[in-house]
């Protein structure tokens, strides 16, 4: 190949190369945009780029630890004393919640308390953050090798964050809330009125696009988790409506929220699985066709009489002060 | 320019390739992010121009892979910007070769800008968004850094 040294069979060569690859780079994109096969090649890919993406967050990881290690013995006292208020404001609402719970359980006719909805939670800790106008995504340290599949709640302080995009072996890519190319299916709480919230872009924003200029909402309404499309269970916190615009000469009234989940504030987010039967997990074709066991747990037409009046002694502690045994004889 | 001894510096440019991917993906606060030059893309060129033997095409196709896998975008669209770009560098690495430096800087804006052409249209046809426009600022600060990179790269070739 004495002759594919000079020059112009060599710009012919480079030529030809560049057809094979172009046609390669098409292939790929069309199979990648199918879905299916090339999905396990992409995690596989993930993994090989799973240690070079450790690297690259090193610095912020390694100046955490620093201001870890030099906090003062002051600091971390005041923190200890913090933390230990906010267990005990915890402590309290969950009584409350355990007794709401058992009482929630009665009104549904069911002898036994229902178990929470969330059946396992797995802490996972933010290895890198991408939030910019087109891309709002993290990266974190736990993936298939922990039992995280796509398209799994993930929480963080305050409420909802996102749901997982693409799985590793050892990593996983979270969609935050705030993506442009997320929504989720959320409701009111305060009126029940049903919609979708959709990312901006902006760290800081989702938009409801979908709800008519006379919908019930307004500034401050906390939008929950409506149970819809499969992901998310029902309940869960979502945002809260910041403004409401609402132009009588267009159709659509414009909200804008603010996502109630703070990634910012530590750098840990919370993976969760539910119970498929339970009535506030999500709603998709495949928990529905469950069987038996997620018939049984729904809500019946016709509820049996409740069991006994008197309320059993652990549930619901009664905000007056109790009576005395011999007077409620 | 510089006298080549020895083989031609494929390792170096490997490595200098892998040392642009970690500095195009290191996160960085939202405003400096949107004016980070896309290292890996300059450093392809680099070595397109110089010593288009080393890499070549297959360089500039798994550089842009790479992208790919770390951006999360669709497999191929950088890979395929990334080919074309590096392919015109190939086609035409004489006479961007002789030109002085700052020539040479417009040389990259215009391959940048073309690289981002690729990718925005690609986000298009997928049904990514599009609608930033501080996309196109990068190929602006890339043209600015072309002569500090062809400055290092120099040095490094000089010294091995």
């Amino acid at each position: 190949m004495g002759a594919s040294r000079s020059l112009p069979s060599r710009g012919g060569a480079a030529g030809f190369r560049f057809f094979l690859y172009a046609v390669l780079a098409v292939l790929l994109m069309f199979f990648d945009q199918r879905g299916g096969w090339l999905e396990t090649a992409r995690s596989g890919l993930g993994a090989v780029a799973y240690p070079i993406q450790l690297a690259v967050s090193s610095p912020a990881t390694a100046w955490k630890w620093v201001r870890e290690s030099a906090a003062t013995r002051a600091q971390l006292q005041s923190e200890n004393t913090q933390l230990h208020a906010r267990l005990h404001q915890l402590e309290l609402r969950s009584m409350r919640f355990d007794a709401l719970l058992r009482e929630n359980a009665q009104l549904r006719a069911l002898r036994t308390a229902l178990p929470p909805v969330a059946e396992k939670y797995l802490l996972a800790e933010v290895v890198s953050v991408e939030l910019n106008p087109l891309r709002q995504r993290l990266l974190i340290n736990r993936g298939a090798q922990n039992g995280v599949f796509k398209g799994q709640a993930v929480l963080a302080a305050g409420g909802v964050l996102g749901q997982t995009f693409r799985v590793s072996p050892w990593s996983a890519e979270v969609i935050l809330a705030t993506d442009p190319e997320h929504a989720i299916p959320v409701r009111v709480e305060r009126s029940g009125v049903r919609t979708i919230a959709v990312g901006t872009g902006s760290a800081g924003a989702l938009t409801l696009p979908y709800l008519p200029v006379n919908a019930d909402v307004a500034a401050g309404d906390v939008l929950l988790t409506s149970g819809l499309g499969g992901v998310f269970p029902e309940g869960y916190p979502v945002a809260v409506v910041q403004d409401v615009k609402r132009d009588p000469a267009q159709a659509l009234a414009q909200v804008r929220a603010k996502p109630l989940a703070q990634i910012e504030r530590d750098r840990e987010v919370m993976l969760v699985w539910f119970h498929p039967g339970h009535p506030a997990a999500p709603w998709s074709e495949a928990t529905a066709l469950q069987g038996d066991a997620a018939l049984a747990i729904r809500p019946q037409a016709a509820p049996p009489a409740p069991p006994r009046t008197r309320t059993p002694p652990a549930a619901a502690p009664p905000p007056v002060a109790p009576p005395a045994p011999g007077e409620s004889e | 320019m510089i006298s080549r001894r020895g083989g031609e510096p494929r390792l170096l440019a490997v490595a200098t390739a892998l040392a642009a991917l970690v500095l195009q993906v290191v996160p960085l606060p939202y405003w400096l992010s949107i004016l980070r030059p896309a290292v890996l893309v300059l450093v392809v060129l680099y070595w397109s121009v110089q010593a288009p033997r080393t890499g070549g095409i297959t360089l500039g196709f798994v550089s842009g892979l790479a992208l790919d896998v770390f951006r999360g975008s669709v497999l191929g669209q950088h890979a395929l910007a990334v080919s074309l770009v590096v392919y015109l560098a190939i086609r035409f690495h004489l006479q961007i070769r002789n030109t002085p430096l700052f020539q040479q800087a417009l040389f990259a804006l215009a391959a940048l800008f073309l690289y981002e052409l690729v990718v925005w249209s690609i986000d298009g046809w997928s049904g990514h968004p599009v609608a930033a426009s501080t996309r196109w600022l990068h190929p602006i600060t890339g043209a600015l850094v072309w002569p500090l990179i062809v400055i290092v790269l120099d040095r490094l070739r000089a010294s091995r």
